[in-house]
This record gives structure tokens, C-alpha cells and sequence, in this order.
């Protein structure tokens, strides 16, 4: 009994805690996933999967082998462990929703972070123009050129 | 023939792990097995002559962003390339990146996506074994 109510504190006190944690810190959460990390981050950094909904990750496992002009395949056993932790960690896996959610209307499914209404506004409003022309920065994805800690899921300002 | 080269690259791999640490010597024998298992199957005896022409050809024959094996590895084995999002690439040649060709899963892998993207097909074991015995002697 004793025992039964103390698990049931300790359930409740780690909700509570991993819950504010997720609202009041602006990091995304670092990818705990050897296979995803490995696997989706060979190319370009492992991107966390807070940053787009469920739909579109599907999206994107089912078309790896045409994968933003390259074949980026996996076989079948490893693109459905990938495909799980991605949707299950989505935007909109959470109840209190994602901030990438953010003006996604619910026919959007962009198979880009970089086309997200959330991205665009925080990017528009923010980086100035010659920050893209930078040589450094090779591509819109290439967020670590400009978040150095983005692999931590960190991207506030330092 | 053939038998007499393989037992050519066997004596070479053995004399040559003499002279190495363990682990660069299991490394290597780790590749040669890899080389060995394309070679077994390929039609010709496995070439670095026609390897470098592999990595440097431009067959356009792929997707249209990555016209040939250097688009990413660089025009140099010897030196880092690029991922086209911008990520850095270590050298292909043996002898820049000792770890290179020791994981058959790793090695098959990156064959089947990367010969589709620039080739539009897969490898034949005769290109792989050439490409390996050419980044082995580099
Ligand atoms: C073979 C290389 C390769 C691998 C492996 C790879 N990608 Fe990509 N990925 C790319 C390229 C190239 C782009 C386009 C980058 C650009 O436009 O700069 C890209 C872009 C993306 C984007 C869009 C980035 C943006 O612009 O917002 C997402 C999301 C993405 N990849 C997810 C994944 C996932 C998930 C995996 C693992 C299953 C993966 N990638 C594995 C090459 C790869
Ligand atoms: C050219 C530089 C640059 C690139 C590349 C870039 N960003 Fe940013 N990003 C910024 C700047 C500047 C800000 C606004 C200042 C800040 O909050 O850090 C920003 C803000 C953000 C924010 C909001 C910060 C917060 O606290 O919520 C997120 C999230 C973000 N970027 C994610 C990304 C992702 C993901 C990528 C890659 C797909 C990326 N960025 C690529 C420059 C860049
Ligand atoms: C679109 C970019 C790209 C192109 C084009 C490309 N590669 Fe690669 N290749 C990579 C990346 C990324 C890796 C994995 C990163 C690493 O091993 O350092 C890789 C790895 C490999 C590996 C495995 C290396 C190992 O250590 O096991 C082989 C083999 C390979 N490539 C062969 C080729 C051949 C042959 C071609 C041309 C037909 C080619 N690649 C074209 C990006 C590319």
C-alpha cells in the first residue's frame, strides 16, 4: 500500500516535472535514438522531430529513396523503428502541441522544416538577408553553420 | 589465374599486418574480406585503374544534383568532401581514413543509395571491387 502510493507521488511529481520542463525550456529535445542519430544524420545533422507533424514524417519515410534529390534508402526493419520514434516525438505528439504547429493548417504536410510557417516567420523576421550568402552556411538545412549547439536541440540566441 | 592473384593478395595482406598495429591489421583484413567477396564473383580481376575511372566519371545517368561520385567525395580520395546539405565527408583513401571499407552492412549500403543517385542503378560487384582496390591504394 505503502509502496502503491509512493509510486504513485513519484509518477505524478516526474510528470510534472518533465512537463514544465518541455514548456518553460525552449530546447528540443536531443535525439536519444542511436539508430535515428546514426542513420539520419550522416548527411546532415539528425534533425529532432518536434519540427514537423506526424503526416509529414510518414511522408518522408516513404519516399527515402528519392529522398530531396538523393537515394537516402533504408532497409525495412530499420525505416520502421526510424518511422516510429519520428511520429511518436512529432510536433503534434504532445498535448499541449508543438510550437511548430504553429499556422500549420491541417491540409499542409511540408516534407521541409525549412517550409514550416513556424521556420519561415522566425527566419524572416530575425536573420537578415546576408546571412544566407554566407559560404559557411551551404544551405537553408545547414542549421549547426548558425545554431552551433542545434544538435543538443538547442537554438536560442547566445 | 585467378586463384593465383588471390593467393597473391593473401600473402601481401599477411606480410603486410605483420608489419602494423593490431588494430589498422584487422581493419585491413576486415576490407580484404570485403574486396575478396567482390572479387570472387566479378567477372574480371578487380582493378584500381578502372576504380579511379569510376570515381571520376561523370555518367549523369542518376538524379539530376549528383552527376558523379565526386560531386560529394571531392575530386581528391586524399582530401574531405561534402554532403550537399553541407555536412563534411573524411576521405575516402585507406590511407587517409584507416577506418574506411571495414563494415560490409556500411559498405553495401552506401553502394546501392550512392551508385542509384549518380549512376541509376546499382553496382555491379565488378565496379565495387574496382572502387575499393582503388581507395585501398591511395
Ligand atoms: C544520403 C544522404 C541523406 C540521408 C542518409 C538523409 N538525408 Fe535528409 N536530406 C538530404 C539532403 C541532400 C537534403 C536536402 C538538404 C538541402 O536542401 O540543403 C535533406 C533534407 C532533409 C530534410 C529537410 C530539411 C529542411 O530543409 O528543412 C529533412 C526533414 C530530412 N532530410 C530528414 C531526414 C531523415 C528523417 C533521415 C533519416 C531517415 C534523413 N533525412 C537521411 C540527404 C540525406
Ligand atoms: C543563416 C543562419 C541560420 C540558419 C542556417 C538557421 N537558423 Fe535558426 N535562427 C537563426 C537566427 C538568427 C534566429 C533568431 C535568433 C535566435 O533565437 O537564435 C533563429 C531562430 C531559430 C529558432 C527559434 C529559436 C527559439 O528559441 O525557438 C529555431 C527553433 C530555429 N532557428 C531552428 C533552426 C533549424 C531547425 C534550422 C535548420 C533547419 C535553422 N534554424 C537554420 C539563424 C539561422
Ligand atoms: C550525394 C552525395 C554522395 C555521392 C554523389 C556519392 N557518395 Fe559515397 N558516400 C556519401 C556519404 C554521405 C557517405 C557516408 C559518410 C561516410 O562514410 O563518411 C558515403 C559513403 C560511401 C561508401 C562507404 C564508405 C565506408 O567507409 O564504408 C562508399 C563505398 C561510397 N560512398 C561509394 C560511392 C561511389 C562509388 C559513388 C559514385 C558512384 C559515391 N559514393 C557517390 C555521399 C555520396
Amino acid at each position: 500500500m505503502f509502496c502503491f502510493q509512493k509510486l504513485l507521488i513519484m509518477t505524478f511529481v516526474s510528470f510534472l516535472l518533465t512537463t514544465s520542463v518541455s514548456i518553460a525550456d525552449e530546447r528540443y529535445n536531443p535525439i536519444d535514438d542511436v539508430v535515428v542519430s546514426k542513420e539520419c544524420g550522416t548527411c546532415h545533422m539528425a534533425f529532432q522531430p518536434q519540427m514537423l507533424p506526424e503526416r509529414s514524417w510518414e511522408e518522408i519515410m516513404l519516399r527515402l529513396s528519392d529522398h530531396f534529390g538523393e537515394d537516402a534508402s533504408l532497409d525495412s526493419v530499420t525505416a520502421n523503428r526510424i518511422k516510429l520514434y519520428l511520429t511518436s516525438n512529432a510536433a503534434d505528439s504532445s498535448w499541449w502541441g508543438g510550437k511548430f504547429m504553429r499556422g500549420l493548417k491541417d491540409h499542409m504536410s511540408p516534407l521541409r522544416i525549412t517550409e514550416t510557417p513556424h521556420w519561415i516567420r522566425e527566419h524572416n523576421e530575425e536573420v537578415p538577408s546576408w546571412a544566407w550568402n554566407d559560404p559557411s552556411v551551404k544551405s537553408k538545412a545547414s542549421c549547426i553553420a548558425c545554431h552551433p549547439r542545434a544538435n543538443r536541440g538547442d537554438y536560442d540566441d547566445d | 589465374m585467378k586463384t593465383l592473384n588471390k593467393t597473391n593478395v593473401i600473402t601481401a595482406v599477411v606480410l603486410l599486418i605483420g608489419g602494423l598495429s593490431p588494430n589498422l591489421a584487422s581493419a585491413n583484413s576486415a576490407r580484404d574480406t570485403i574486396i575478396s567477396g567482390f572479387s570472387s564473383v566479378a567477372e574480371l580481376p578487380v582493378s584500381a585503374e578502372r576504380g579511379k575511372a569510376l570515381f571520376e566519371s561523370s555518367p549523369a545517368a542518376g538524379k539530376p544534383d549528383t552527376p558523379s561520385c565526386t560531386t560529394c567525395h571531392g575530386a581528391s580520395p586524399m582530401t574531405s568532401g561534402m554532403t550537399r546539405a553541407g555536412k563534411p565527408i573524411e576521405p575516402m583513401a585507406v590511407s587517409v581514413t584507416a577506418e574506411r571499407f571495414t563494415d560490409l552492412k556500411k559498405v553495401q549500403k552506401w553502394f546501392r543509395r550512392n551508385c542509384k543517385s549518380v549512376l541509376g542503378r546499382e553496382c555491379t560487384a565488378q565496379e565495387k571491387g574496382d572502387f575499393l582496390t582503388f581507395m585501398s591504394s591511395r
